[in-house]
């Protein structure tokens, strides 16, 4: 590759970058750090914000380094004395029209916008002037958007366009009346979001938030008749120590369940458990499909953001899920029915809470149909970011905390569960367990690498007693557009596909914390860190193959009977149904890769 | 109720035109460019744009409805609601409002039995008050669609409307279905080509 290179002078120093480059890109090389709130790495140019600004020499007017290109010869200056009070000027008037709660913002501390009027200094407002008023949208059970807080860079506008495929939110109006949100400007649970929450890793300000549930849990813990029992998600134990200066990918699985513990849950289970549920429920519907010609291929059913995609967008293929809850669901319907009648509780006093690095599994606790143990199964979804807030909240440091272990029985499990937690997880637990119910023989190697990775969309081939079967795993919702329609002209067949909502799966959930200043959300190297940190739980498990963990062999045998039975049918299976708005979108031009 | 009947059977029919123009333009262009044009039938057809129109556009074209309402939004000429034929514009600036403009508004109100900003049932007339139309020399002035009206007085309302009336009617007799269907735009001859 003989790629035209191009030199010029940054701040006095000389680089010489590939032509195409951009100035931002060009000073990035040389580790110059130009601010900036509405560029992303892996998203189109907007050049909207202009806090990027730079000076060229022979140019009329300062440029955006994010959207000029670079050319030879040329002299860029990025920290001019002129150029830092412009950018402040920039920051100022955004500010102005800018709510002034800070310190009541959820935001408050975590803030792109924040930390840019920190780092420039701003101590007055000098630009008062009248200021946008919309009504928040509260509507969604996921996600709130306050308007108000919006300073229109449109990350939000491109994240769920260009990665997500979903276009639930566009800009709307012009001018001062621009405001961002879903069509026809209705409630957000009335549009085609399907609450993955994407939007909220990438809003540099408080505009697009988690739904706080936080303040509904506090109360069930300090409500004396009620049982609060706790499950957490694989990959919230790689990330829940971010927000409290932990590097991303350490396993703090102990401490978190301490700190459940300090914080009052009655009872700390781990998704894990039914993880392994899943599997097994799963990998025989997958045999059962392969056997009696049922619909395929089949599509796993852990990731609601992608269910509701589904159910939006490609109607046509609900058959094709599979039918097992996801493991948050399958836990809660486990929690107030097997664990309540072997502990004698009644289900009624039981609060159940969820753990996610999810927001869309807020969403999906709330479904009708997802009250198969007479009560709501799930009663309030957490995600990563709220519990790392109720962890500050009562001051606790994890370093400062025991590592303990979960509760019995529905705290014991395997690798292959941990490794839901990652793109591709589901399926490699899957496999690990379908080969050795098909073939009866035991798995020589139990790390399915073919099927690891973040590329977007990953195949392979498995030989399953004498029979060829072929997988994909599919992470990021428009290469799952793209792989769905290529299925339906014909151009893919398989007859087992992992699809996961987020990019990079659950690591990269849009309940995750979000990174820390000057490193991107979906920041790659970022997410291998955690997807290391998944990885290593589970090679160092005993047990990594669900149908081997003991508890699940015990719950089989003293409650569910088998997989596909009838008790597991009605608690552990789920239907689906056709939701409107009908979503249309076109398929973006190649496979998005992490 | 046969009113509403109507406009069902009125809209459908539109519907129906709008997804044939979709249909001979899509094999020629690409979509995205396609959606200023099919917006501007859509308008054409309607009136406004109604939202069954814009699922429709996002369906055939697979532009997200999203996007459709926000470019929707940005223009003017578009509009969310109906509007109608004849929009009336009655100058209150300055210069109209002391020559009489306000006794040409009321006039007109009693005629058409609206409010500003309303629409009649029929969708006619539409009655609004603008600031100055630039020829404050021979108030009060008004405007319907692109015609500038001068020097208005209250007693000549009826008669303007009734000429605004009578031609609708003529049109009326020219048109194919329920709307017109003017054909001048380039887009639906070249349709017919492909």
């Amino acid at each position: 590759m003989n790629e035209k290179k191009v030199s010029l002078t940054i701040d006095g120093r000389q680089v010489s970058v590939p032509a195409e480059s951009t100035i931002m890109q060009a000073a990035e090389s040389i580790g110059i750090h130009i601010p900036r709130l509405c560029y992303h790495s892996r998203l189109s140019v907007a050049g909207a914000c202009r806090i990027c600004v730079v000076e060229v020499e022979g140019m009329k007017n300062y440029v955006p380094s994010c959207c000029t290109q670079v050319s030879e010869g040329m002299m860029v200056r990025t920290n001019t004395a002129d150029l830092l009070r412009t950018r402040r000027d920039i920051i100022e008037l955004l500010l102005d029209n800018h709510p002034q709660d800070c310190q009541t913002c959820s935001r408050n501390g975590d803030c792109e916008l924040q930390s840019l009027a920190e780092q420039f200094g701003i101590r007055e407002r000098i630009f008062e002037g009248e200021k946008k008023h919309f009504p928040a949208d509260y509507s969604s059970l996921s996600i709130v958007r306050d308007p108000d807080k919006c300073i229109l860079c449109g990350k939000c506008v491109r994240v769920c366009s260009e990665i997500q495929g979903v276009n639930a939110l566009s800009f709307s109006h012009r001018g001062f009346r621009t405001n961002v949100g879903p069509a026809f400007d209705l409630p957000a649970a009335e549009s085609v979001c399907i609450n993955c929450g994407q939007c909220t890793l990438f809003c540099p300000t408080g505009a697009l938030t988690e739904q706080d549930d936080t303040e509904k849990v506090w109360q069930a813990l300090n409500d004396p008749d009620k049982i609060v029992v706790v499950q957490i998600a694989p990959a919230v134990r790689v990330a829940i120590g971010e927000p409290f200066g932990y590097p991303p990918g350490t396993d703090l699985t102990g401490q978190t369940v301490a700190a459940l513990r300090r914080l009052g849950f009655d009872r700390v289970f781990d998704t894990q458990f039914s993880a392994d549920l899943t599997i097994m429920e799963e990998a025989h519907e997958l045999i059962h499909r392969l056997s009696h010609n049922g619909k395929l291929p089949m599509f796993t059913s852990c990731s609601p953001g992608w269910i509701k995609f589904c159910e939006h967008f490609h109607p046509e293929f609900l058959e094709n899920l599979s039918t097992c809850k996801s493991p948050q669901q399958m836990m809660g319907a486990i929690i107030k029915t097997y664990y309540a009648e072997k502990q004698k509780i009644d289900p009624s006093v039981i609060y159940s809470v969820s753990i996610m690095p999810c927001t869309a599994k807020k969403f999906e606790a709330n479904r009708p149909e997802m009250r198969s143990s007479g009560f709501q199964d799930v009663d309030a979804v957490l995600t990563t970011r709220e519990l790392a807030r109720m962890i500050k909240k009562i001051g606790l440091k994890f370093s400062e905390l025991p590592g303990e272990e979960f509760d019995d029985p529905l705290g014991e499990s395997t690798g292959a569960a941990t490794i839901f937690g990652v793109t591709g997880g589901v399926l490699e637990a899957a496999l690990r367990t379908a080969y050795e119910l098909v073939t009866g023989d035991q798995l020589l190697s139990l790390d399915f690498h073919q099927v690891r990775g973040f590329e977007g969309i990953r195949e392979a081939e498995i030989a399953l007693a004498g029979k060829k079967i072929r997988v994909a795993v599919c992470h990021g919702l428009s290469n799952t557009h793209r792989l769905l329609t290529e299925i339906k002209t014909g151009q893919r067949t398989y007859h087992f596909v992992e699809i996961m909502t987020c990019p990079g799966g659950c690591l990269g959930g849009g309940g995750q914390p979000r990174p820390p200043e000057k490193t991107e959300p979906m920041d790659r190297s970022y997410y291998e860190k955690r997807a290391a940190g998944i990885y290593a739980i589970d090679s160092k498990k005993v047990i990594r193959q669900s149908h081997k963990n003991p508890q699940i062999k015990k719950i089989y045998a003293e409650f569910l009977e088998k997989p596909l039975g009838a008790r597991s049918h009605h608690l552990l299976h789920t239907r689906y149904q056709v939701r409107s708005p009908r979503g249309f979108t076109s398929v973006r031009e190649d496979i998005f890769n992490l | 109720m046969v009113k509403k009947q109507q406009v069902l059977e009125k809209e459908n029919c539109s519907l129906s035109l709008l997804a044939e123009f979709m249909e001979q333009t899509r094999p020629l262009h690409d979509a995205r460019s396609l959606l200023m044009a099919t917006l501007h039938r859509t308008q054409e057809l309607f009136g406004y744009i109604p939202r069954q129109a814009v699922e429709l556009i996002s369906e055939k074209l697979s532009i997200p409805a999203a996007h459709i309402y926000g470019m929707i939004t940005f223009y003017n000429y578009f509009s969310l609601q109906p509007r109608p034929l004849y929009q009336i514009h009655v100058c209150k600036g300055t210069a109209c409002y002391v020559s009489g403009g306000a006794r040409v508004l009321e006039r007109l109100k009693q005629e058409l039995k609206l409010e500003v900003g309303q629409v009649t049932e029929d969708g006619l007339f539409g009655l609004n008050v603008t600031r100055c139309l630039g020829c404050c020399g021979l108030s009060p002035v008004m405007q319907i669609n692109e015609n500038v009206y001068v020097r208005v007085v209250p007693e000549k309302i009826p008669e303007i409307i009734a000429f605004w009336r009578k031609k609708k009617e003529k049109k009326a007799t020219q048109k194919v279905g329920a709307f017109e269907y003017p054909g001048k735009s380039g887009y639906d001859k070249r349709g017919k080509k492909g």
